[in-house]
């Protein structure tokens, strides 16, 4: 995490920003088109399987409803989190980001749960095209928010050594953007799929 | 990291009072109310007529109360804003053109 | 220090522009030789009517090979490596923003050239076109690897795509010298981050596009498949949604490279600067809106007919105005027809007739005529190989003396620059005319009574021609790289911030980041003195430049290791790429760019 720039060595940047953070807003843009493009596709798909099980069959909306809080509420960790590591204070912070781990993990767990139920319902990835599009989409999401658990377990660990001092807070700054990102991503899924079948 | 990063960064952190944690819980506070909101505007049986747009609008304002607030949008850098806003508009410009070509005006047959 | 020496272990561990430039370049125009072999097949199976030098096969291998090498790993990477060698020093740079990423960026690309490539070894090249229409892609119709080999190949380079875009666009916002504005940036600079745009932006859509293939082919998905409630067309539309803006990410780097040579060539800034900025944001965004003009035959209805029509023809207005600004440039200049300015004459001319052929298909009832023809051909190729490759060589000659310190060899460069005229449009030309007879595109032969011998036959001795311009571009390159005339810092006498320094650049490029008042600060002489004062001197102390590192190449190759694996079909044998991957980027995370040696 400490590519950082040639502006390094000069210590200037054209607009006073860090290049990491800019750099990282980038990238979240780019990500951006491609949830949308997983999004379109499972939109333009809507009622156009030929066999079922259909969405209204098997989504179980309570279920979710709770996954989704949990990750919302995973987000105020993630910037309690950060707000811990401005503060200088070690303990603080490597709670917050303990939290973001079990709550991201939380959220994991209702996923394969979900999966697996789906699977035994009859809904595959093969079955369908409801079940390509669902299980590609969320499975995404999903893959995204396990390398953000990975990306906090680091952090974690080095926050537990003492390593994240108030300087370091635009590695966490960072870290938390790609986590707020995933999470808004859900909220938008959590919409046009489940609520809006 | 640079003397300068840490510099805009203590002061980005400064101004803008946007740090405080109280803040944040109540901003939190905000989106799980909207979540059950929601739920329970699904499983009101009268509002089914205008699901659609109540459940888009209350999605979109949580989109945008993270974006802001936990991401800070609101009170950063312009350029943050340009460079993240781009790519978002542009997908939301994709996402609602195909479900167009496809939903509302379907291909000729045959 | 390691920028200084110059075994092959520095430059594979290299994290400098320059030299990743140079490597981009070097490994585009070996990409470019073999895209053209390919093309010399092609025209030779087109020579005469009924032709059987090659099989309707082995044809359609060629046909698609030549398409995807041309567009994604010469044209693309071409223009990449200005972006690279050039874009840190127009703006007063030391490096781009992210170095190592760079080089990422660098090993992933050439990777997936060497993965896509590798299929002619199992005889199993790519043969669906470089735009792979399903369902003809799905394992049904297609169960050989050879779509396998593209669409994992495609986004192996995809990846390298969108680092770059995202190393450029970050480059350019924050790595600007003092003073260096956005309205006072090089039009090259400019189009470079517009571009970087569309490729940040476009690229995730073609991402989707081949996993969605990948997941009906591999898993046996439904994404294309008919029968399930799929449907073929999606895949066209998500391959033009990122298509088209590709062309745009293929021709605005030449636009810029010519913004920045016609004023150097005619003694004159550019005509309308600003209006010649936003006119590319604007063809950056307008692109977005028109790619079904690639799908009328498909039958989208009247109405979205009707809108994909009226965007095609609004978005060459920009364009056109642009073609204006270039003309107004030269108008009383003082012109020099060096190599590079022809090449730039010779896009205005050979795009603009390209632009008047797409307009002509942006009309929805002449497309259904003209779709599928060789009349596309041309037109795609006056636009591209006319209007892409001739901006990106025009770059070349003029930069080529900042880069090696030489000049290319100019009564050789005009000898290229005719015979690639000459031999580009007689190759080209004819297919307008064999294509409004109805020669089918990706057709391996026609039919003797179809009368369009004569076109075809010209287009073969003009290929020919084309391929010698292209060997000798080639020769040209190697030999002013080794005893062409010395160049100063400044041969043109041009304006911008690059040729303030020497040529070579030192590897830290400006001894002293320089302060810039205005948008041509060399021609301004005061301060051209103020700021070669801190250019060209010799610093007491070197700048600290970031180390070398194996990790791009470690990790560029886990990225390919890992694609090679998912052809496999087994669910776990990518996952060991990927934790190779993943340990590689912990690596990667915690190297100090800036360690000393030895400390
Ligand atoms: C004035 C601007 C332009 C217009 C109105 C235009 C219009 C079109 C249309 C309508 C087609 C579809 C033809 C068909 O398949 O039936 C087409 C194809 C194509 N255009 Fe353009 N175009 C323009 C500029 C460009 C530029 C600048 C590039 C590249 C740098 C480009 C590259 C291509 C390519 C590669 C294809 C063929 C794709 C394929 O089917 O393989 N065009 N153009
Ligand atoms: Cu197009």
């Amino acid at each position: 995490m400490s590519d950082t720039a040639v502006a390094e060595d000069h210590h200037y940047t054209a607009t006073g920003l860090p290049t990491w953070k800019v750099g990282f807003w980038t990238f979240l843009g780019s990500e951006c088109l491609f949830f949308a493009s997983l999004i379109s596709t499972y939109m333009v798909y809507k009622g156009a399987s030929t066999t079922g099980p259909f969405p209204a069959d098997v989504l179980n909306i309570p279920l979710t409803s709770v996954s989704t809080f949990v990750l919302l509420m995973s987000s105020l960790a993630m910037v309690l989190a950060l707000d811990g590591v401005r503060r200088g204070d070690k303990r603080l912070a490597s709670f917050w980001l303990a939290m973001v781990i079990v709550l991201g993990g939380t959220f994991l767990g209702f996923q394969v749960y979900e999966f697996t139920h789906f699977v035994h319902e009859g809904l595959t990835i093969s079955g369908n095209v409801f079940g390509s599009s669902f299980f590609v989409l969320t499975g995404f999401h999903g893959a995204h928010v396990t390398v953000g658990v990975i990306w906090m377990t680091v952090l974690f660990i080095m926050s537990l050594r003492g390593k994240l001092t108030p300087a370091e807070a635009l590695k966490v700054e960072i870290a938390g953007l790609y986590w707020h990102f995933v999470d808004i991503v859900w909220i938008v899924i959590f919409t046009l799929i489940y609520l809006l079948q | 990291m640079s003397t300068s990063e840490i510099a805009a960064e203590a002061h980005g952190h400064d101004q803008g009072g946007h740090g405080s944690v109280g803040f944040y819980w109540t901003i939190a506070g905000i989106l799980g109310v909207i979540t059950a909101v929601e739920v329970a505007v699904f499983y009101i049986d009268a509002l089914a007529p205008a699901l659609a747009p109540i459940l888009l609008t209350l999605s979109a304002v949580k989109f945008a109360m993270v974006v802001m607030f936990f991401m800070h949008l609101k009170f950063d850098s312009k350029v943050f804003t340009v460079v993240f806003l781009t790519g978002l508009s542009i997908g939301t410009f994709v996402v609602v053109a195909l479900v167009l070509l496809y939903q509302f005006l379907p291909r000729l047959k045959g | 220090m390691s920028a200084h020496n110059n075994g092959i272990w520095s430059w594979i561990t290299t994290v400098d522009h320059k030299r990743i430039g140079v490597m981009y370049f070097v490994t585009a125009l070996v990409f470019f030789v073999i895209a053209g072999v390919e093309a010399l097949v092609i025209r030779i199976q087109l020579w005469r009517p009924e032709n059987d030098f090659i099989s309707a096969e082995t044809y359609s291998q060629m046909f698609t090979m030549h398409g995807t090498t041309m567009i994604f790993l010469v044209a693309m990477p071409m223009a990449v490596a200005f972006f690279n060698f050039i874009v840190p020093l127009q703006i007063g740079a030391r490096d781009v923003a992210f170095p190592r990423l760079n080089a990422l960026s660098y090993w992933t690309f050439l990777f997936g050239g060497i993965f896509l490539n590798s299929s002619f070894l199992f005889g199993a090249a790519p043969n669906t076109s470089w735009v792979a229409y399903a369902n003809l892609t799905s394992s049904q119709f297609s169960p050989g690897h050879n779509v396998d080999f593209w669409l994992l190949g495609l986004s192996i380079l995809g990846i390298s795509s969108i680092m770059g875009g995202v190393n450029f666009i970050t480059t350019i916002i924050n790595l600007r010298a003092p003073g260096m504005k956005l309205m006072r940036m090089p039009l090259f600079t400019w189009m470079t981050l517009v571009t970087s745009f569309i490729l940040v932006t476009a690229l995730p859509v073609l991402a989707v596009a081949l996993i969605l293939l990948a997941f009906d082919r591999f898993f046996g998905a439904n994404f294309y498949q008919p029968m399930a409630g799929g449907d073929p067309i999606l895949w066209q539309h998500l391959f033009w949604i990122f298509g088209h803006p590709e062309v745009y990410i293929l021709i605005l780097p030449s636009f810029g490279v010519i913004s920045d040579v016609i004023p150097t060539f005619s003694r004159k800034p550019l005509f309308g600067y600003p209006i010649v900025v936003y006119a590319g944001i604007m063809i950056g965004f307008l692109g977005w809106g028109v790619w079904s003009h690639h799908m009328f035959t498909t039958g989208l209805g009247p109405i979205a007919d009707a809108f994909f029509v009226a965007s095609t023809m609004i978005i060459a207005i920009p364009t056109g105005v642009k073609i204006c600004n270039w003309i107004a440039t030269m108008w009383g200049g003082q012109i020099r027809f060096t190599t590079a300015m022809l090449y730039c004459i010779g896009l205005l001319a050979i795009f603009t007739l390209g632009g008047l052929s797409g307009i002509m298909h942006a009309s929805a009832p002449i497309d259904l005529q003209q779709h599928d023809t060789h009349f596309v051909v041309a037109h795609f190729h006056y636009v591209v190989a006319g209007g892409v490759m001739m901006g990106l060589f025009a770059g070349l000659y003029y930069w080529f003396p900042k880069v090696t310190g030489r000049f290319m060899d100019e009564r050789l460069g005009k000898i290229n620059f005719w015979t690639y005229f000459v031999g580009f449009n007689l190759t080209f030309f004819p297919m307008h005319i064999s294509g409004i007879y109805g020669m089918p595109r990706r057709t391996w032969t026609y039919a003797a009574e179809l009368n369009i011998a004569l076109p075809n036959m010209l287009s073969t001795i003009g290929a020919f021609i084309f391929a010698l311009s292209a060997l000798i571009l080639v020769y040209t390159i190697i030999k002013s790289a080794i005893s062409g005339e010395p160049a100063g810092p400044n041969p043109w006498n041009a304006a911008t911030l690059e040729w303030s320094i020497p040529s070579p650049p030192p590897h830290y490029n400006f001894a002293e980041i320089p302060t810039v008042r205005s948008r041509e600060p060399l021609w301004r002489e005061e301060e051209r003195r103020e700021i070669e004062a801190v250019t060209l001197k010799v610093p007491d102390v070197e700048p600290v430049m970031p180390n070398s590192s194996y990790m791009p190449i470690l990790l560029a190759f886990g990225v390919a290791l890992t694609w090679g694996l998912v052809m496999t079909g087994k669910w776990w044998a990518p996952v060991i790429g990927l934790s190779y991957v993943g340990v590689c980027i912990l690596m990667w995370a915690f190297e100090d760019p800036f360690a000393r040696k030895g400390a």
